[in-house]
């Protein structure tokens, strides 16, 4: 009964901890690097652009990254959504970019997401926002 | 199946022999490949691919110039620059062939800085960027083939992305790290 009921309070902490932003952050940055780390880096321009604050940032805004023509008439912002939609389908998105890639699975692209919003200053952490939210 | 890091040396020495046979296998496939018609759509995705191949030649060429490698590590790492050098060939042929001009490779203190080779101070961490490098390597492989409308194309994108997992594996156990227990490992 008593290792029951440990075992119990142990699932619910386990549950509870599941999916929270940190461990969305650390499965996202595993992701990150397995899945965009051939051609990205947080901090340095190389085959793709540097991803270090892309979380608002303007599309094909860094400077010195040779961006396609296609990505440069996108214009816009990189938002949570957006980036969503790129991963989703790059060439779809923006026909003629460099990036080829795409990710079928919502949940690899809400942690790869996630990882890019924990790199960027204006991208408030998702539980910071929700604090800020008015309560009705 | 994991060694002992004190024996990364031996590990990588008796690999560098095993692999030989696997770049001799790639260049044949890239010598098959080049004799097809590439259809104009593809020529985006081998670009960028010429891309990363070219960046992976610097980065083993210019660790392999540090000093920080020991003689069988760095006899796997000119094992490996020649499998990225018979897919740069490859690659940059078919583009030739499609009428485009392939991606030329950057200078060399562009890849150092992108790459902050400089603050590589041991012959593990050459061994832990390399790690990285040909595992987003053969994901980015693995993650385009989808993007290709020439079957051929994909079988050769395949065929490369295969021998990328090598190198990645052959350094991951070098450096002892396990082998993630999850199956599909590249996505």
């Amino acid at each position: 009964m008593r290792w029951g009921g440990l075992l119990f309070a142990g699932l619910l902490a386990a549950a509870a901890g599941a999916g929270t932003v940190p461990d969305d952050v650390a499965a996202g940055k595993a992701l990150y690097l397995n899945t965009c780390g051939g051609c990205h880096s947080v901090d340095t321009n190389r085959i793709g652009p540097r991803h270090r604050n892309v979380v608002g940032r303007a599309v094909a805004s860094i400077p010195g990254y040779d961006y396609s023509s296609a990505l440069k008439k996108l214009g816009g912002v990189w938002t949570p959504a957006r980036l969503d939609q790129w991963l989703s389908g790059t060439q779809k998105m923006a026909p003629g970019s460099k990036m080829y890639l795409e990710l079928d699975d919502p949940t690899k692209r809400r942690l790869i997401i996630a990882y890019l919003r924990s790199v960027s200053a204006s991208a408030m952490p998702e539980h910071s926002r929700m604090a800020s939210q008015p309560r009705h | 199946m994991n060694e002992p890091k004190g024996d990364r040396r031996k590990f990588l020495a008796r690999a560098g022999i095993a692999t030989l046979g696997v770049g001799t296998a790639s260049l044949f496939a890239g010598t098959a490949m080049s004799a097809t018609t590439v259809r104009p759509s593809d020529v985006g995705v081998i670009q960028t691919a010429l891309a990363l191949e070219h960046e992976g030649i610097a980065a083993y060429r210019i660790a392999g110039k540090s000093g920080l490698l020991s003689p069988g590590t760095l006899k796997l790492a000119l094992v490996f620059m020649g499998h990225h050098q018979a897919h740069r060939d490859s690659l940059a042929k078919l583009v030739a062939t499609a009428g485009g001009k392939p991606a030329e490779p950057k200078t060399d203190s562009q890849y150092i800085a992108e790459l902050k080779l400089g603050s590589l101070k041991s012959e593990a961490d050459v061994v832990a960027l390399a790690t990285m490098l040909e595992r987003g390597a053969a994901s980015a492989y693995f993650g385009q083939i989808t993007a290709l409308k020439d079957p051929g194309l994909a079988k050769l994108f395949a065929s490369i992305s295969a021998d990328e997992a090598i190198h990645w594996t052959t350094l991951n156990n070098a450096a002892g790290t396990p082998i993630p227990t999850a199956a599909y490992v590249f996505g």
